[in-house]
């Protein structure tokens, strides 16, 4: 550990609190990105081209899997992170693991309401409506599918150099990016599904 | 359109213009002296050392150098483009040229391009990079590594821009590519894609810095550094990354929509479908505005430390400044809509921006008073940095006003994309961030290198640019009253031309000048040991980076310095002269510096090679190029030693060399 004057503690609680500090900045900035394509979303979400529009596309009884899907794999990637600072394996792999897998499924609902969306000639290039949803849902889409790139990297790392101080911090900024992805999906929910099918 | 190969995607023959022979001529010209420079490099034997102290360098000063060299090097291509628009409007009355309309249309927009995205930013960050962490007495940013990737990547951006020149076309719609011009049904070629691709990939890197600097300002400070004893440039600097926070973001969405558009066959700012074109205006002028700010709260930033250095006083309302620099901040964001008054938004919605587009003359007033009254009653030198100071401060004024004058609704009717906006907006690009950029490269230069620039040649060159830039745009202030648009390959009003030829030989004034800027460099360099500092602090300094050697080690600072007041290095001077004879040798501990990475370049490396793929449609490339770069990621993720230590023994012997050298070069009589 490397004493150095002042209040800085040491090296590597200083680079802990920089780490987490840094990725919440980043966060807020992948926030206002996603802000914009919510904005192109309520901009356009009347111009449907004379093709369908919300309340006929949206399925709410997936979209409430789904989203039980993403609320839970936030419970079980905050498990992981409890574990991670125990340093308790087998834990932090099962909680990963159910991250994973429900994350995974999340993926999958996603994908089967954009391909029956296209089969049914309601694809991202027939209205600007069309366009607007698929950029936004399929944008949060996108995170989660690098979301879970990260997360299987984070198993590999542990496995490979175990708890260590940067992989502790990584699994920190990767847990701040799985919740702040269930933040964006709470306001997608209700803006695009919810407030879509409301008559 | 070329049929579409399935290996070389829209990439052919015909995408090299051998029809037009200037592109071809400046290509070949460019890669002349690319390939000479890289042999005399190889030849030398310089490569191990460049890729060892430069290339791979995580370091913030190195890395802040390397941004300032990509933007001196891309202003000398933004200015050529610049002299070309001059010459062909000099002699384009009733005349077609010696530019063809599409050749012209793509080196306006390119012009612009360069000169906000790869000259004014990197040269802005680049100063960031050299300044900020010593200033508040770091050793290096935040995430020192994230800091190389993203100059690297901005560097790819640049590279992808002038690989346009030889390979295909830039685009041909303006340095903002308005719907629908810029869709795929109107402007087909690869033009817009070169915009687009160079921008997110150099976006990234922009935004990452932002990321970087926020938390470095904000977490990485010197014990009793508080926020309201740093500098000023360290203020101006927070303020810009929390602009590059919020504002990029804004950026990336927009042209990630264009891109949707003309890859996916989206209908976000289309013609047809419902897609919504102002929509674009909205979203790209949040950014936009912001983007002002952004360039010239640093280069604020770098007036008031120089005009307190060179006027030996304290800065003038220290308080205020913050406070109005804070203020821009937030007003940056509550202007937007200034930039299409005519769009039809309204009487009201226009009043509305048009009062708060005035309101932010208020900060900036009180800055420039500030200003004034720091040179008020100081004993005030006159080298270099405060020459551009000076210079900024009548320049500026004329064009905020002007910019007052534009922010009226009415008059903005009448002005709007006439010579008159052009006049306005280099008047506080020029006299503002450019004035301070070189402000700020004279007076960091010592302590980046260790020996001065040549003083002559840089008034030499301040005067040419001055009065070059009073010539040159002072009389598109007219041609905006006389009618005159924006953007004209051809004209015929004979009123027109005589102006434009004064405007040409103004361009031509400013090319002195930046001759005088090359020569000063390359006579510094090559008198170094005559303009040698070996006391790290030329000009009487007041802040913390003035007390490090020049150039400062590594690690900046042996021990990190108890900050007690603003103008920290300045008041520990006071303390000496007062009373305790000389410094005390401070406790040595061991420390720990970042390795030097690759991952900033290799990453770069696939980044240009999924941008140039995307851009011809080469899938195979492209999915090559983000694979690349994801793996780079995972292996840097890899590594088991981030850092190299150094020992307290080690620390002391360094420092005490140093502090020698320092203490005998300042010790009385020997000071020049």
């Amino acid at each position: 550990m490397i004493a150095t004057v002042g209040r800085v503690v040491s090296t590597s609680e200083s680079k802990r609190i920089a780490a987490g500090y840094g990725f919440w900045i980043f966060l807020l900035s992948d926030i206002i990105m996603f802000a914009c394509f919510f904005a192109g979303y309520a901009v356009l979400v009347h111009a449907t081209n004379g093709g369908p529009d919300a309340p006929q596309l949206f399925d709410l009884d997936r979209v409430a899997v789904e989203t039980a899907c993403l609320l839970g794999s936030s419970f079980t990637c905050g498990l992981a992170f409890v574990a991670s600072g125990k340093r308790r394996a087998a834990l932090f792999y099962m909680a990963m693991a159910a991250t994973l897998v429900l994350g995974a499924s999340f993926l999958a609902l996603e994908g089967a309401e954009f391909s029956s969306m296209v089969a049914r000639n309601a694809g991202p290039t027939h209205s600007a409506f069309l366009s607007a949803f698929f950029a936004l849902v399929g944008c949060h889409g996108i995170h989660v599918s690098i979301g879970l790139l990260w997360l299987m990297t984070m198993m590999a790392q542990v496995y490979a150099k175990g708890f260590r101080d940067d992989i502790l911090r990584r699994i920190l900024c990767f847990n701040l990016f799985w919740h702040a992805l269930d933040i964006i999906w709470v306001a997608l929910f209700t803006v695009v599904y919810l407030i879509g099918v409301t008559p | 359109m070329p049929p579409v190969d399935g290996f070389w995607g829209k990439l052919s023959w015909a995408a090299i213009p051998i029809d037009s022979p200037l592109p071809i001529v400046a290509s070949i010209v460019v890669a002349v002296v690319i390939i000479g420079v890289l042999a005399w490099v190889a030849f030398r034997g310089h490569f191990p050392y460049l890729w060892r102290e430069w290339i791979t360098s995580v370091d913030h000063k190195r890395v802040g150098v390397m941004y300032v060299v990509l933007a001196l090097v891309m202003l000398l291509r933004g200015f050529s483009d610049a002299a070309m628009m001059r010459a062909q409007q000099a002699m384009a009355m009733n005349a077609p040229g010696y530019l063809p309309p599409e050749h012209y249309d793509q080196i306006f927009s390119s012009h612009g391009t360069i000169m906000i995205f790869f000259v004014a930013m990197p040269f802005v960050i680049g100063l960031m990079n050299f300044v900020v962490p010593l200033q508040i007495g770091a050793r290096d940013v935040a995430f020192p590594t994230l800091n190389s990737v993203s100059f690297w990547l901005t560097a790819t951006g640049a590279l992808l821009v002038n690989i346009s020149l030889f390979l295909g076309e830039f685009a041909r719609t303006g340095w903002i590519p308005y719907p629908p011009l810029s869709e795929l049904a109107y402007s087909p070629g690869v033009g817009v894609d070169y915009y687009l691709w160079s921008l997110q990939i150099s976006g990234v890197g922009t935004l990452l810095t932002g990321v970087n600097f926020v938390t470095t300002l904000l977490k990485g400070r010197a014990p009793g550094m508080d926020l309201m004893r740093m500098p000023m440039f360290c203020w101006t600097s927070l303020a810009s990354s929390l602009l590059i926070i919020a504002a990029f973001p804004v950026l990336t969405a927009t042209l990630a929509m264009l891109l949707l558009d003309r890859y996916l066959g989206f209908h976000f700012f289309t013609n047809e479908a419902g897609g919504n074109v102002m929509m674009f205006m909205n979203l790209i002028w949040a950014w936009g505005h912001p983007e002002v700010y952004i360039l010239i709260l640093p280069a604020f930033g770098i007036f008031s430390e120089v005009i307190a250095t060179f006027s030996s006083k304290s800065l003038f309302g220290y308080r205020s400044m913050v406070a109005a620099t804070l203020g821009i901040c937030v007003l940056a964001f509550s202007v937007w809509l200034h930039h299409f008054f005519t769009m039809g938004a309204g009487a009201n919605v226009n009043a509305v921006f048009g009062i708060l587009s005035t309101v932010i003359a208020v900060p900036t007033g009180v800055k420039v008073f500030n200003w004034l009254f720091t040179i008020y009653g100081g004993r005030v030198r006159y080298n270099v940095p405060i020459l551009w100071s000076i210079g900024f401060m009548v320049t500026f004024v004329i064009g905020g006003m002007t910019g007052v004058l534009l922010a009226l609704p009415p008059v903005d009717f009448l002005m709007h994309n006439s010579l008159f906006l052009i006049a306005h907006f280099h008047n506080v690009i020029i006299g503002g961030v450019v004035f301070g950029l070189f402000a700020g490269y004279t007076y960091w230069f010592p302590k980046a290198f260790g020996f001065r620039l040549h003083e002559g040649l840089g008034k030499a060159a301040f005067w040419f640019w001055t009065v070059g830039f009073y010539l040159a745009f002072m009389p598109l202030y007219v041609l905006g009253f006389l009618g005159m648009t924006r953007r004209m390959q051809q004209y015929a009003v004979p009123a027109w031309q005589p102006w434009l030829i004064a405007a040409a030989a103004g361009a031509g004034l400013i090319a002195i000048g930046t001759g005088f800027l090359v020569a000063q460099l390359y006579y510094s360099i090559r008198h170094r040991d005559t303009l040698r500092d070996l006391t790290g602090d030329p000009w009487d300094g007041r802040t913390l980076e003035w007390s490090t050697s020049s150039p400062p080690p590594s690690y900046n600072f042996a021990v990190l310095p108890e900050v007690t007041a603003l103008d920290a290095f300045w008041v520990s001077k006071q303390d000496l002269i007062g009373g305790s004879a000389a410094r005390p040798v401070p406790a040595y501990a061991a420390i720990e510096i970042p390795r030097n990475s690759a991952t900033g370049i290799i990453c770069a490396f696939f980044a240009s090679l999924m941008g140039f793929a995307l851009i011809w449609h080469i899938w195979w490339l492209a999915t090559l190029g983000v694979v690349g770069a994801v793996v780079t990621f995972v292996v840097f993720a890899w590594r088991d030693h981030a850092d190299d230590g150094i020992t307290a023994d080690d620390l002391a012997r360094r420092d005490g060399m140093d502090r020698a050298v320092r203490a005998r070069a300042s010790a009385p009589g020997l000071t020049s």
